[in-house]
């Protein structure tokens, strides 16, 4: 054990970390619009948009990377033109490591947030109205505080799945050390390659730092509340 | 207190909601009009007869098809001119059925929300409310951790503190309980009182309309069954959905005799009146504390009687009754108040009930 830790090369640990904050940062911010979105469209509108922004999680990742591949791919249209026109390259970058696990643990936080607006007590809403406020004020000053809660457990079950995002990364940014090689693709390599003591060292790894930022997130957003319920 | 209080002309303008809404929902169809000079007016219908409904349209959470509301001469919906006001510049104060406070803001914050005007100045309103409305040291609480009465006093002073040209009360005291009620009915009584706007009170509880309200409108599947005074349509009710909900609850078909007597068919009688029998009329009815029991079987409009059934509240004696010589009439309710809680069934039990000609009501379809 010694010698793994003394050889380690710590890469893999500082992109995933990288990896999933970035793509929790996107994923906060795109679920929640796209949750608040969901609510104000009509009703046929909103099983149609639903269905569309819940498929990444129901799809296998590997399906999802299939089709960022489609559209960031060199020799498609929009990949090519983000390269010539921007000089963005997405495969095989870091960014597409963000992309990837973003477009996975966006479901996540997408669902979690909309099933809080949906617990909403409409005539709450109502009553803000005819109290003459804004509907930007009400969304920020009423919905998402009496939300903060589901908002919360969106954002731990995201950083979770980003963290730990194999699928869709490999296809689209690929098993490039120091660059794209997150712990979950290193667990893979290192297996194939038959180094299963660090493999081992990687899982037990994964396994600490997940486990220490969902208690460590389930402790500040319990303090916020104040309002944690057992069921006894 | 005078019941009858003219159009209250404050702030230089006449007090005046005028409403005239239809709007299809599907199965259901609102089409309601009335008008209301700055009194109290109560709008009565059983649960699901669109008086919530007609509210949310006024207060402009919810759009009518047609039509045009009017408030104090300012247009807030007209359909023709497509003019819909945002529920936000209607000025209209609403107290929902559940109090709809922020749950995650103090009572201090919830009272501050509708409160225009600097820092200062918010305070100074809040704090008014706080003192009038005698919730002095929850400032810092939430919603939450206040009984149901003190949670209606803080949505009402939130409304107050927000000034509005009209409050309307939705069910407001359908989720207390009885203990509580009859405070609150008094604390909300004195500060509508106070209170230069329209109120508009939306109940199915006879009682609590018959409290506040100087008129009223009945409201019967998405229309008005009657308008008119308070005291003017529980006396006469016109019709029979506006007799059952002004709480009379034996009703008869009848069949017209002459001007001054009919045959009430559900209950095997035949009755003499005081008010003229018209064409209209198809039924009648009779309070059941109206009854009077008699010993003289001789004396006009009486019935012999079978007890069907007793039951008793802590103040009343409920006897339910029917003809004894045509046994396959109607039940008749009888109510009577008791003057001992130990009270034997038997002792009220008569053997002929009276119908008092000027009791009863004439009452169209």
């Amino acid at each position: 054990m010694k010698g793994i830790i003394e050889n380690i090369n710590w890469s893999p640990l500082f992109i995933s970390l990288k990896t999933g904050i970035a793509a929790t940062v996107f994923a906060f911010f795109f679920g929640i619009f796209a949750a608040r979105l969901v609510m104000r469209v009509g009703k046929r509108t909103k099983w149609i948009l639903d269905g569309i922004l819940t498929l990444p999680l129901v799809l296998p990742p590997t399906v999802a990377g299939f089709f960022l591949l489609l559209l960031f791919s060199l020799r498609r249209p929009f990949g090519s033109m983000l390269y010539e026109r921007f000089d963005i390259k997405i495969v095989q970058t870091w960014p597409g490591c963000v992309i990837a696990a973003c477009v996975i643990a966006f479901p996540l936080m997408y669902r979690n947030t909309r099933s809080a607006f949906e617990q909403v007590d409409v005539s709450v809403i109502y009553a803000a109205r005819t109290l003459g406020m804004s509907e930007r004020k009400i969304f920020w000053k009423i919905i998402i505080p009496i939300s903060a809660p589901g908002i919360a457990s969106g954002t731990v079950l995201s950083f979770a799945r980003a963290l730990g995002e194999y699928g869709a990364t490999s296809m689209l940014a690929g098993n490039i050390p120091g660059k794209t090689q997150t712990i979950a693709i290193a667990i893979a390599s290192q297996v194939a390659a038959g180094n299963y003591d660090i493999a081992g060292f990687w899982v037990l790894v994964i396994v600490l730092v997940s486990f220490s930022i969902v208690a460590a997130l389930n402790i500040v957003s319990g303090n916020a509340i104040k309002d944690i319920r057992r069921w006894d | 207190m005078s019941r009858e209080m003219p159009s209250r002309i404050l702030g230089g303008g006449i007090k005046i909601l005028n409403v005239s809404i239809k709007k299809d929902f599907g199965g259901f169809y609102l089409d309601i009009s009335f008008k209301n000079n700055g009194n109290r007016m109560g709008i009565l219908g059983a649960s699901g007869c669109g008086k919530s409904m007609t509210l949310k349209c006024i207060a402009g959470i919810e759009t009518p098809d047609q039509g045009r509301i009017v408030l104090n001469g300012r247009v807030l919906f007209d359909s023709e001119k497509k003019i819909n006001v945002a529920p936000q510049k209607r000025n209209v104060g609403y107290m929902f059925q559940s109090y709809a406070l922020f749950p995650t803001m103090t009572i201090e914050e919830n009272i501050s929300t509708g409160v225009k005007g600097s820092k200062e100045e918010k305070k100074t309103v809040v704090q008014a409310q706080i003192e009038k409305f005698q919730l002095q040291g929850l400032e810092k609480r939430y919603p939450r951790q206040l009984s149901g009465g003190q949670q209606q006093r803080v949505a009402l002073a939130r409304i107050m503190a927000y000034n509005p040209e009209i409050i309307m009360l939705d069910e407001p005291f359908s989720a207390l309980d009885a203990c509580l009620k009859d405070k609150l009915q008094q604390d909300l009584f004195e500060t509508l009182t106070h209170y230069s706007g329209d109120v508009v009170m939306v109940s199915h509880n006879r009682d609590e309309i018959f409290k506040f309200c100087d008129t009223l409108s009945v409201m019967d599947q998405g229309r008005v069954a009657a308008e008119g005074g308070t005291r003017e349509l529980f006396k006469k009710p016109l019709n029979v959905v506006s007799a059952r909900l002004t709480g009379c609850k034996n009703i008869s078909k009848i069949e017209k005799i002459n001007d001054y007597e009919l045959q009430a068919i559900d209950w095997g009688i035949r009755l003499k009146t005081v008010e003229a029998i018209k064409e209209e009329t198809t039924y009648v009815g009779i309070r059941a504390h109206r009854l009077l029991p008699v010993n003289d079987p001789q004396t006009d409009n009486t019935m012999k009687i079978d007890l069907v059934s007793f039951t008793e509240t802590a103040f009343e004696a409920a006897y339910l009754v029917k003809n004894a010589l045509k046994p396959d009439t109607q039940n008749i309710w009888w109510l009577t108040a008791k003057n001992e809680f130990d009270f034997v069934v038997l002792d009220g039990v008569a053997e002929y009930l009276m119908f008092p000609p000027e009791e009863l009501m004439l009452l169209q379809a």
